[in-house]
């Protein structure tokens, strides 16, 4: 293999998987290392900046860091990154000195905001401080989009989201709300110098069974429903409530309609339980709440008596593999009928942008989305820029903010006459050594063997008697702490240099993974099959180094490193070194003075 | 040294021997010597040695006498039985244990100023009186603990850190071994496991004296320029001569080489071993060739390596003592002292 460049941004940064797999790249370890610090403001501005709603993202984020985090391959359960986050944003401090300076002088720039969600809130932040005039509209009497309409208050409470969004919104924006779009054409005669739209995903799907439109009456679309919860127009629901849907949007239906006083609350889903689209943690609460979840039972059709709804029939199937994809197959056993006296749907959503007119220029695929540039999110029309769920589809907070800020470059290169594609900054990475004296590292290089902490719950009853208790309580300081200390700091990187070397084989005895071989180079297929122990993990890189004294080669496997320090510890030369790895995805902000 | 604890995790992929063990069960606490120190891959060998040959750690005894060298056992086989004794002793007290009980695996660690200078004389009856042990000198030619004077093995004009030279012919402990009739005797180089590792498994299981002089580089006072036993000018003189394989029972030999390169040395445990011979006129099997050899090579600056001489019908101390097959430890008074009667007729043999 050829020697590794550690100097390629992406090299590093796949070692830190947590901030990876983040969609805003979030330095993950870096906020954790903060929090076990007890300096909780820095650790929330580190979020601030990359992912921009801590305390919403907290509570709600689909975590795509957390089955990526080291710690599952290392022994199990993943660092508790989400809720660390919100360890951050409960126990902060006054963030305003901290905040960015929005110039009381403009830039002469006009940019609409179509819609007041994520996206849009985020690409306003990062506009704003560099004079940006900003108009933004919304059909909602607030800010937040499906934050505010569609996220339980027993999940997200209205001032951890009102601060949130408010902090934005004050910067400067002029927001026009209880604002409908209807036509795209009369906002681009309002000649902005660019659009961007975060209308989000808001039609929800809805299914034509026998017997639908006889029961219309009774049966709501879940993510219609939840706003109307949220908004206080709907404040109660009786009887029998079948929830038929198996993503987060159906638990949030079944666990909302628990609280409203439905008398007995079930979710059917067509297909298997490990496939459903819903979090693992949502569907945990949501069963400990009582709420059953009935698997494989594609809905049939709606019993209906003299214009009332009496139930659903559901056919039983059962899942088959078939070529590594599931396949259903009737059971042959009879259908089921399942009383109800309202039904909830929520099996999906999809984009649906009727106010944009076809013959602006703005192009649109076979799924009615619209088509983008994906490194620019520029639409074929060059003012208007897409983000959030009506860029490609329902997505979740943390791509919303993901795009804006990629959003956010191109609108700023774009206003300035300059290429969003091609004038974009390049990705970076610096990397700092954290050695701080003999045997001292500027981090907790102790691999600490705790299990993931469970985050204490509100009482049972008290939180189903009423819609804005929060469920998870939340770490204290202490929990915390605990937590934080299980963080592998996996952006604190072995950095090798072949020409210190003098081959001892200290790293390579002392490494408790036995992540480091010594040995001859080869291809990959067989370096990987001959290390100390074989690296199987694919998808982590190998860190091979150039040719050493010997004529062989220093073979990382990265895949399970702890990055305890101590191969740099028992380095005699200081040919390792930790060194912390600070990748550097650009934002808007590095164009602000 | 290391202050950071070594993790009690390990890689889930790591191998489980025989009896059940993983390689990480026959470490032991976390070495106090310097970063980089040849002994830790001396000691991290032993450990990969014992594991692969699935032996039981608690059947171990470690013996060490004073040195760097003599505080690794604290360093691997954490569950084994040991004794660090006085200052060149450590032959003493492996012999007196041996005796004792003759079901312990023996391991005794040395140094060159533990072994050539103030121990020389206890090594060489050790040898003498075949001793069923493993004999390891981890030799790096200084005086490490008192801050890097010359030992008895420095070559003559290699020179100190500072680069006055060493005035004294060096005592090879390899030739001493092979003079005073040690059946298994090799020489090799802490940074070479492939080589060091099947020498130390042969070793473990070898009935009889097994010596093996470990160039293991100090890389505090003796890792320069102008030392014989650098990591460096070791890699650039070595000459290995004959590479050991080590074939367990089970293990079909000739998937290994084509018959004819190798020569195969029966193990008392029905394991054997291959003796592969990358110099053709080396002739590992006799004492007085293999000496010649040795020496020859040792002056024209060369360092022979691998598998240097192995006896093919070794025996050991209790062999030519003749004792008991149980250990000694293991008899009871009624044994020891069968009473009166048994005396009377000792006696009256001799009227």
């Amino acid at each position: 293999m050829k020697p590794t460049n550690i100097h390629d941004p992406n090299y590093f940064h796949k070692v830190v998987d947590c901030q990876w797999a983040c969609p805003a790249h979030t330095p993950v370890p870096e906020y954790i290392r903060l929090i076990a610090q007890q300096r909780y403001t820095e650790a929330y501005m580190v979020n601030w900046e990359s992912n921009v709603f801590p305390g919403i993202l907290g509570r709600t984020c689909d975590r795509p860091c957390e089955p990526a985090c080291r710690r599952v391959r290392t022994e199990e359960k993943p660092v508790a990154i989400c809720r660390l986050k919100r360890v951050a944003a409960d126990h902060k401090g006054d963030i305003t000195p901290y905040l960015p300076h929005v110039p009381k002088t403009k830039n002469g720039k006009k940019i609409a905001l179509l819609g007041a969600g994520p996206a849009s809130l985020a690409v306003a932040r990062d506009l704003l401080p560099l004079g940006y005039e900003i108009d933004m509209f919304d059909r909602d009497p607030g800010g937040g989009g499906m934050m505010r309409s569609q996220i339980p208050a027993f999940r997200l409470p209205a001032d951890v989201l009102e601060e949130e969004v408010d902090l934005i919104v004050n910067m400067g924006i002029d927001a026009y709300y209880n604002h409908e779009i209807t036509s795209m054409r009369e906002m681009l005669e309002m000649n902005y110098d660019a659009y961007f739209v975060g209308t989000g995903a808001p039609r929800g799907r809805d299914l034509d069974l026998p017997g639908r439109k006889e029961v219309a009456d009774h049966i709501s679309i879940g993510i219609d429903w939840l706003s109307s919860v949220a908004f206080g127009h709907t404040t109660s629901i009786s009887g029998k409530v079948i929830v038929m849907g198996g993503g987060n949007t159906a638990m949030d239906c079944c666990r909302t309609s628990k609280r409203l006083g439905a008398e007995n609350v079930t979710v059917v889903v067509r297909s298997a339980f490990h496939v459903m689209k819903a979090s693992e943690w949502e569907k945990e609460d949501a069963m400990a709440e009582g709420i059953p979840i009935l698997n494989n039972r594609p809905p049939k059709e709606f019993v209906h008596e003299n214009g009332r709804l009496k139930g659903v029939v559901f056919e039983r199937v059962k899942p088959i593999e078939d070529n590594g994809r599931l396949k259903y197959v009737p059971t042959g056993e009879p259908d089921v009928f399942m009383e109800a006296d309202h039904i909830l749907m929520a099996i999906g959503q999809e984009n649906h942008c009727p106010w944009i007119e076809r013959d602006l220029g703005i192009e649109f695929d076979k799924w009615d989305c619209p088509i983008l540039d994906e490194d620019t999110l520029q639409s074929t029309h060059p003012k208007i820029f897409f983000g959030g769920d009506s860029a490609f589809g329902p997505e979740n907070i943390i791509w919303a903010s993901a795009h804006a800020h990629k959003a956010a470059i191109s609108i700023h290169l774009f206003c300035q006459g300059r290429d969003p594609k091609k004038d974009r900054p390049p990705d970076g990475v610096n990397l700092i050594s954290q050695k701080m004296g003999i045997h001292e590292w500027s981090y907790d290089a102790e691999h600490d063997p705790s299990q993931r902490y469970i985050v204490p719950h509100a009482n049972l009853r008290r939180s189903l008697d009423n819609i804005k208790v929060e469920v998870e309580l939340g770490f204290d300081e202490q929990l915390g702490f605990k937590e934080a200390q299980r963080c592998l700091n996996c952006d604190v990187q072995t950095v090798f240099t072949e020409k210190l070397c003098i081959e001892c084989d200290a790293c390579m005895d002392i490494c408790p993974m036995d992540c480091i071989t010594f040995t001859e180079n080869r291809d990959e297929e067989e370096l990987r099959a001959n290390l100390l122990v074989p690296a199987e993990n694919n998808e982590q890189d190998l860190y091979v180094s150039d040719h050493l004294d010997t004529g062989r080669v220093m073979v990382k496997d990265e895949d399970l490193c702890l990055h305890c320090g101590l191969c740099a510890e028992r380095c005699p030369t200081n040919a390792w070194d930790m060194q912390k790895s600070v990748v550097h995805n650009p934002q808007l902000s590095s164009y602000a003075e | 040294m290391t202050f950071v604890a070594k993790p009690k995790i390990h890689h889930p992929l790591l191998k489980v021997n025989e009896i059940g063990l993983k390689r990480r069960d026959y470490e032991g606490l976390v070495s106090t010597l310097c970063a980089g120190c040849g002994h830790d891959s001396v000691s991290a060998a032993l450990i990969q040695a014992c594991s692969e040959l699935s032996l039981p750690p608690h059947k171990f005894a470690k013996l060490s006498g004073i040195g760097c060298s003599s505080k690794t056992p604290s360093y691997f086989l954490g569950n084994s039985h040991g004794f660090n004794s006085v200052h060149g002793r450590m032959p003493s007290v492996a012999t007196g244990a041996n005796i004792a009980n003759r079901d312990l695996i023996y391991i005794g660690v040395s140094g060159d100023g533990d072994s050539a200078s103030i121990g020389l004389g206890q090594f060489a009856h050790a040898v003498r009186r075949k001793i069923n042990m493993l004999y390891i000198v981890d030799n790096n030619g200084t005086y490490g603990l008192t801050k890097g004077q010359f030992s008895a093995t420095n070559d003559r004009g290699s020179t100190n850190k500072r680069g006055v030279p060493n005035l004294y012919t060096s005592i090879d402990l390899v030739s001493m071994a092979l003079q005073i009739g040690a059946s298994f005797v090799a020489r090799s180089f802490s940074g070479d496991k492939t080589q060091l590792v099947p020498l130390m498994k042969a070793a473990l299981l070898h009935r009889g004296f097994a010596f093996i002089d470990v160039i293991s580089p100090c890389v505090m006072f003796n890792n320069h320029d102008g030392s014989t036993k650098s990591y460096g000018y070791i890699r650039d003189h070595s000459a290995p001569v004959v590479d050991a394989d080590f074939i367990a029972p089970q293990e079909e030999i000739e998937i290994y080489y084509a018959p004819g390169t190798a020569e195969t040395v029966a193990m008392p445990d029905g394991s054997s071993l291959r003796l592969r011979k990358l110099e053709d006129s080396y002739n590992p099997r006799n004492r007085v060739d293999a000496l010649a050899y040795v020496q020859n090579a040792l002056d024209e600056g060369e360092v022979v390596t691998g598998l240097l001489y192995v006896e093919d019908d070794s025996v050991d101390c209790h062999e030519v003592l003749e004792t008991p097959d149980v250990p000694l430890n293991s008899l009871d008074e009624s044994v020891l002292c069968p009473g009166s009667a048994e005396l009377a007729a000792v006696n009256d043999s001799f009227r």
